[in-house]
């Protein structure tokens, strides 16, 4: 495996020492690790985005050429943070470390870092807090648990803000719901005032905020993409699906993250959609515009996460749509729900969601108006719409892993359940405290899914990892269904390290296979051409 | 900050306080000082300082509704929702919160991950710290109920009811109050785990033993009086009622052991706004826990929402107008 | 989003929560009441030295009670010297022979309710 280069064999890997240091952790010191840390956003992409200080620098040199007046910046960025989010405030205050959520992060699990755990990642910057806003902090310093704002601190933060995903697995145990994703949110944007972000979440940021999409594929491209995946479709089913880009007057705008269109194993699910939209005859568009679902601004800033949110309802009026449907994506699905209608809407020039199938009103959506499309097809299934033959996903044994944000921002738990037990025959779910919304974390979401990180990614993966090989083992599980984009980016790897043999799927992908067209011919492979039935030995 | 230091600091501060109270009351006749002067002025702090701490909180907005979905969300009409942990309307909320105020809900779903051979990640299901929190809270919340008989005349009865269900069991003359067994238990299992173990040790703060150390001593000087060195009750209550009744009036001899339980109550009610016990207050602050997950049915306003620089699709179609045309998909402006 | 409303609210009840004793007292009026226990004395001394007596005749009481019912012994030596029967109704109640002017005064006062009447018969009152 040439990608996991220089990261260390599982039984390695496995030798982690859950026991703390004995130095206090404000005396010891960030250690880059290469394998473990994320590299420095490039300067033409602040350009882009209009960031400040972009510079070209490396968080393995001394000098991280912060600007000069860095630490007022810092403390005036935290100063407005406060004034805005109570969230933010709150978790500052409350906390009284009783350490129920010291292993519930995955990164803590897999590094016996102690400052993955969520309580001290929290306290990296709960401690600059206590020092420069309070009366205790400021007179007592350490002893009132506050401390100096130093480079040191800088780095640190960057380091330990980029070794969390977000997930907020934590605030789920939390007795008062601190919520750590909150922390490194808004972490990693006072890092953004001093010019230092991840290339990885920030070039894709730019490309999206000018091409419309993370991947900056460009508009011919994603046509032509598609066309692709349409013969594809035709030689596998003999239908053709017809692709409607940027039309006017369609029913239905669909977003999807772009990693669908981008590489396998998503693009199979993408295929999928293309297959049951066809199917039903919606009428419904796709647009080059908005042609990105997932957003990292999340991974940026909360300004990032309107910037580029913007595009879907503006494109939606643009196009006259009555209302939006969302592909299988994570953390998309977080900003959709939790984001946009307060930051962009309200969406008054659409209508509220009401399915041309089945007339089914998306009440849960009247605001937004936008629909899961987890929702849309386990409606369709409920309704008998749709003809399945699950005889054709014979081969898998199926397990689900929930994302993050659909888990733990939406509670979408039991339409993705549904779907998949009327595609396939076998599924099992994993064990109870790794599912639903105790659900562990693919490790490479927040824009930290790249291959610099990977041996990071890897063992922040093993709590999930080891869940997947429990039902491998004990079920025969093939198949680890997820409706995610980064997921099906990043479970590759991961099931590849701690669960060989495993492969990872999307759920459209599994209702294609399973969908009987009108006027298909017989089928002989799954949409990824491989035959449908295991060859008999 | 090293264990040690985290750990003795506190200690230190607490003991010195404490043969300092001892030592002024025995050896001087500053009574009033601790008996009049320093409750008003805990009460004030606390009064003030609880008001302040919240009213801060309520200045800063909520822009996101960001709530912690913990079970099915309401969706599909066939599909149950769980309206506790995906609460849906504000009755839902309130439901949602009382469930983790009265009883912890998020504590008791507490695992205790462990890394086996294998290799085997084992998430076991780890309930003694929610048993210890809420034996903990809900003891010290009766106790602090009970102690309302030496601040009402005449006794309500419910108060006497609780004081009564609290000696149920009669054991000795004056008979053990559970609560005060209870927390003794709950209290040293919170401060051993802090101590021993080491993820928990490694985070701890000063901060997080000085509450531990004044309320031992609180108990401690509380249950010492009931049981061995003991005060004149009646004159406690003398001096509580014309503490509140604003005519404050120190009878003599009350016994010194009590002015320590005082003294310590009041470090304890005025340390309390400025430090992480305003979680009481807290928790009902919390916008995962105190939101409902109706973001997509109901709109959540920002009120600092701001116009941010976007790339238009004129922008857009300006930029790829050409290869849009080329590639047939429609354009806005030939 | 504020909730201005419900955070207010929230205040206003804690506050009168905490606040209840104040209000409570001040609707009741009897802040300044203090017991009153009324002795009718033949004797000038008690078994045991007054403060000792108010802090722990329970404990005196409930010593006397084991020694009689489970070691059968009768006679108590107070530090005065003198003996003493250990019984409540022979002894205690021979001077304090008014429960409501006595005992009640004190135990009433901070909610305290003795086991004593329980199985010992509550004396006529003679004021």
């Amino acid at each position: 495996m040439s990608e996991l280069d220089g990261v260390p064999k599982p039984e390695e890997l496995l030798k982690i020492d859950y026991q703390p240091p004995r130095k206090g952790w404000m005396d010891t010191p960030v250690n880059f690790k290469p394998g473990t840390y994320n590299y420095p956003a490039a300067s033409k992409n602040h350009k882009i985005l209009e960031l400040p200080f972009p510079r070209e620098w490396s968080p393995m040199e001394e000098d991280w050429k912060l600007p000069e007046n860095w630490k007022e910046i810092v403390v005036n960025g935290i100063a407005e943070r406060l004034s805005k989010y109570r969230s933010f405030k709150v978790f500052m205050d409350i906390c009284v470390r009783c350490g129920a959520c010291a292993d519930k992060c995955h990164f803590f699990l897999g590094s016996g870092d102690p400052k993955n755990m969520p309580v001290l990642r929290a306290e990296l910057l709960r401690s600059i807090y206590r020092k420069e806003f309070t009366a205790a902090g400021k007179v007592l310093g350490k002893l009132a648990g506050g401390r100096e704002l130093t480079p040191t601190v800088i780095k640190e933060w960057f380091y330990y803000f980029y070794q969390c995903t977000e997930c907020r697995r934590c605030s789920v145990f939390c007795p008062y719901g601190i919520d750590t994703a909150e922390i490194t949110m808004i972490g990693r944007e006072l890092l953004y005032l001093l010019g230092l972000g991840i290339n990885w979440a920030l070039e894709p940021a730019a490309k999206c905020f000018m091409t419309g999409n993370h991947l900056g594929v460009y508009p011919h491209t994603l046509k032509d993409t598609l066309e692709f995946f349409a013969d594809d479709i035709e030689d596998i089913t003999g239908v053709r699906v017809e692709i409607p880009l940027n039309k006017k007057g369609a029913d239905i705008l669909f977003v999807t993250p772009s990693g669908d269109y981008f590489a396998d194993p998503g693009t199979f699910t993408c295929m999928g959609y293309l297959i049951l939209f066809h199917e039903l005859g919606l009428n419904y568009t796709w647009s080059t515009y908005a042609s990105e679902g997932g957003n990292f601004g999340l991974f940026t800033s909360h300004e990032m996460i309107k910037r580029l949110n913007a595009k879907i309802y503006a494109e939606a009026k643009r196009l006259g749509v009555k209302w939006i449907l969302g592909g299988e994506c994570g953390h998309m699905w977080r900003v959709i729900h939790q984001y946009m209608d307060t930051m962009n809407g309200p969406a008054d020039f659409l209508q509220e969601p009401v399915s041309p199938i089945t007339g089914t009103k998306f009440e849960n959506a009247k605001s937004t108006k936008m629909v899961h499309i987890m929702e849309f097809t386990a409606d369709l299934i409920k309704h008998n719409k749709l003809k399945l033959d699950p005889s054709r996903n014979d081969k898998l044994k199926v397990t689900f892993h929930d994302s993050c944000n659909p888990a733990r921002a939406m509670g979408i738990f039991e339409e993705p359940r549904y779907v998949i037990r009327n595609v396939c025959k076998e599924f099992y779910d994993m064990p109870e405290n790794t599912i639903k919304e105790k659900t562990f974390c693919c490790a490479g979401g927040a824009g930290l899914g790249n291959d610099e990180n990977m041996e990071m990614r890897l063992r922040g993966g093993l709590p999930r990892g080891n869940a997947v090989k429990y039902v491998q083992e004990k079920h025969g599980v093939n198949r680890l269904a997820c409706m995610c984009a980064i997921d099906r980016a990043t479970l590759v790897p991961l099931c590849d390290y701690w669960a060989p043999g495993v492969q990872v799927t999307g759920i459209h992908e599994m209702v294609a296979n399973a969908l009987v067209l009108k006027g298909e011919k017989e089928r002989e492979t799954d949409l990824r051409g491989e035959p449908l039935k295991e060859l008999e030995e | 900050m090293t264990f040690i230091m985290s750990i003795m600091l506190p200690f230190i501060i607490i003991l010195f306080l404490l043969l300092l109270v001892l030592g002024v009351v025995s050896y001087t006749h500053l009574e009033n000082v601790f008996g009049i002067f320093i409750p008003y002025l805990a009460l004030a702090i606390f009064l003030m300082g609880f008001l302040y701490r919240i009213l801060s909180w309520a200045k800063s907005p909520v822009p996101f509704r960001i709530t912690t979905v913990c079970g099915q969300e309401k969706s599909l009409d066939w599909i149950k929702a769980n309206r506790l942990e995906s609460p849906f309307t504000t009755l839902d909320v309130i439901k949602r919160l009382a469930l983790e105020v009265l009883l912890f809900r998020s504590l008791f779903r507490n695992t205790n991950t462990e890394l086996n051979e294998g290799p085997k990640l084992i998430h076991w299901s780890a309930k003694w710290l929610w048993l210890a929190g809420l034996t903990f809270h809900w003891s010290f919340f009766i106790i602090l109920t009970r102690h309302l008989r030496f601040f009402t005349e005449p006794v309500p009865f419910a108060i006497q009811f609780i004081d009564k269900l609290d000696n149920l069991f009669e054991i000795g003359v004056p008979a053990l109050y559970l609560t005060d067994a209870l927390i003794v238990a709950a209290i040293t299992h919170l401060f051993l785990r802090r101590v021993l173990v080491p993820k928990i040790r490694y985070v701890s703060l000063p901060a997080d033993y000085f509450p531990l150390f004044l309320l031992f001593c609180i108990i401690g000087s509380g249950m010492f009086m009931r049981h061995i060195y003991k005060v004149d009750l009646i004159k406690v209550k003398e001096l509580a009622l014309s503490l509140i009744s604003f005519r404050p009036a120190l009878p003599e001899g009350i016994g010194v052991l009590f002015y320590v339980h005082l003294f310590f109550v009041c470090l304890l009610i005025a340390y309390f706004p400025f430090s992480k016990l305003m979680h009481l207050g807290g928790v009902f602050l919390s916008p995962t826990r105190n939101l409902a997950n109706n973001n997509r049915s109901k709109r959540h306003i920002n009120p600092w929402n701001y116009p941010v620089k976007v790339h238009t699709y004129e922008e857009y179609e300006d930029e790829f107008r050409e290869k849009m045309k080329a590639a047939e998909i429609p354009v806005d402006k030939e | 989003m504020y909730d201005t409303g419900k955070i207010i609210t929230g205040l206003i009840v804690f506050l009168c929560l905490i606040t209840f004793p104040l209000w409570y007292d001040a609707f009741t009026g009897k802040a300044a009441t203090k017991p009153e226990p009324k002795i009718i004395t033949k004797e000038k001394q008690c078994v045991e030295a007054t403060p000792y007596m108010r802090d722990s005749h329970m404990k005196l009481l409930i010593q006397w009670r084991d020694r009689v019912v489970r070691e059968k012994m009768y006679s108590y030596k107070g530090s005065d010297g003198k003996n003493y029967t250990m019984s409540l109704t022979k002894t205690c109640l021979n001077c304090h022979s008014n429960k409501q002017q006595f005992c009640d005064q004190c135990h009433n006062y901070v909610g305290v309710t003795p086991t004593c009447w329980n199985c010992h018969i509550i004396p006529e009152e003679k004021s």
